[in-house]
């Protein structure tokens, strides 16, 4: 079981840097989702007569 | 990720959670079913994460070279989306080699680190594709900063081959390649198994992810054009996010 440790240590590091790439994709889409809203509800009040 | 998300992007649940259990199973096998290597022993296991993380990123940078060629030819906004997405998962992929190549080299090699020609040339390939992103964040006319980067993103693939013929044209501490490295090479049935399996988990989850980013670019787009329409009907409206 030698160098078991480091083994789990790049396992761990790699799911480390899929998960936080994925949140940080996430993060901005609902981001932009809001923006999205935002804009679309600005322009839905501007646009009344 | 949020539901609305789900419903703009059609089976993205089903697809994230098939594409967690593939690379589930993926680590499993490489940590339970692969054979232990005769030489190094468990330490080579990082193998079956550090090589599918590479082909998988050089995969991406190819993507990401076809789409900056299309964009240049076509001027295709979608193929500057696709260019950047592509490079941004690659660039993400070829982190996790760099991070687990140290790892995997310091038992074996006794150091983490040699300035070989493999190992300088993907330490300069992850180098110009974070000057690529931060290139794009540089310029904000988004013609412009197509053009730019679509032109810098070809110049930056040109180290792709020169990274995966490294250890052919040059003497490095990086062994050869034990997949199509000529005669001498090759991996004991059960391992090429276990390493095709895991190409293919690589594979999915490169593919989701560049689903998702090129979400992130149609968007921009979307809030862009909002922007845009904002501004004529009333300008003090703006600015909006500067995301």
């Amino acid at each position: 079981m030698k160098n078991l440790g480091s083994v789990m240590a790049a396992y761990l590091a790699s799911w480390a840097i899929f998960f936080v790439y994925y949140w940080s994709v996430g993060r901005r889409v609902s981001r932009l989702r809001d923006d999205v809203e935002r804009l679309k509800s600005t322009l839905t009040k501007t646009s009344r007569p | 990720m949020a539901a609305q998300t789900k419903r703009e992007l059609p089976g993205l649940g089903l697809s994230v959670a098939l594409t967690a259990i593939l690379m589930a199973a993926a680590g499993y096998a490489a940590l339970y079913i692969a054979p232990t290597e005769r030489t190094m022993g468990q330490i080579q296991r990082i193998f079956y994460m550090h090589m599918p993380s590479g082909i998988n990123a050089f995969i991406a940078f190819f993507i990401a070279f076809i789409a900056n060629i299309v964009y240049l030819v076509k001027r295709s906004p979608k193929a500057d989306w696709l260019a950047v997405s592509a490079a941004e998962v690659g660039l993400a992929l070829i982190s996790v080699m760099l991070i687990t190549g140290p790892i995997w080299a310091k038992p074996v090699w006794g150091v983490w680190w040699v300035w070989d020609a493999r190992l300088t040339s993907t330490f300069v390939l992850w180098v110009m594709y974070v000057s690529y992103l931060l290139l794009r964040g540089l310029i904000d006319d988004p013609e412009r900063k197509a053009i730019v980067s679509a032109v810098y993103g070809i110049f930056a693939f040109l180290d792709v081959p020169l990274v995966y013929m490294s250890t052919r044209w040059f003497r490095t501490q990086h062994p050869a390649p034990v997949v199509f490295g000529g005669p001498n090479s090759g991996l004991a049935p059960r391992m090429s198994e276990v390493l095709g399996f895991c190409m293919v988990a690589f594979a999915a989850l490169m593919l989701i992810m560049l689903r998702l980013r090129y979400k992130v670019e149609e968007m921009r787009h979307e809030v862009m054009e909002l922007e845009m329409d904002a501004a004529q009907l009333s300008p003090e409206l703006l600015p909006a996010s500067g995301d």
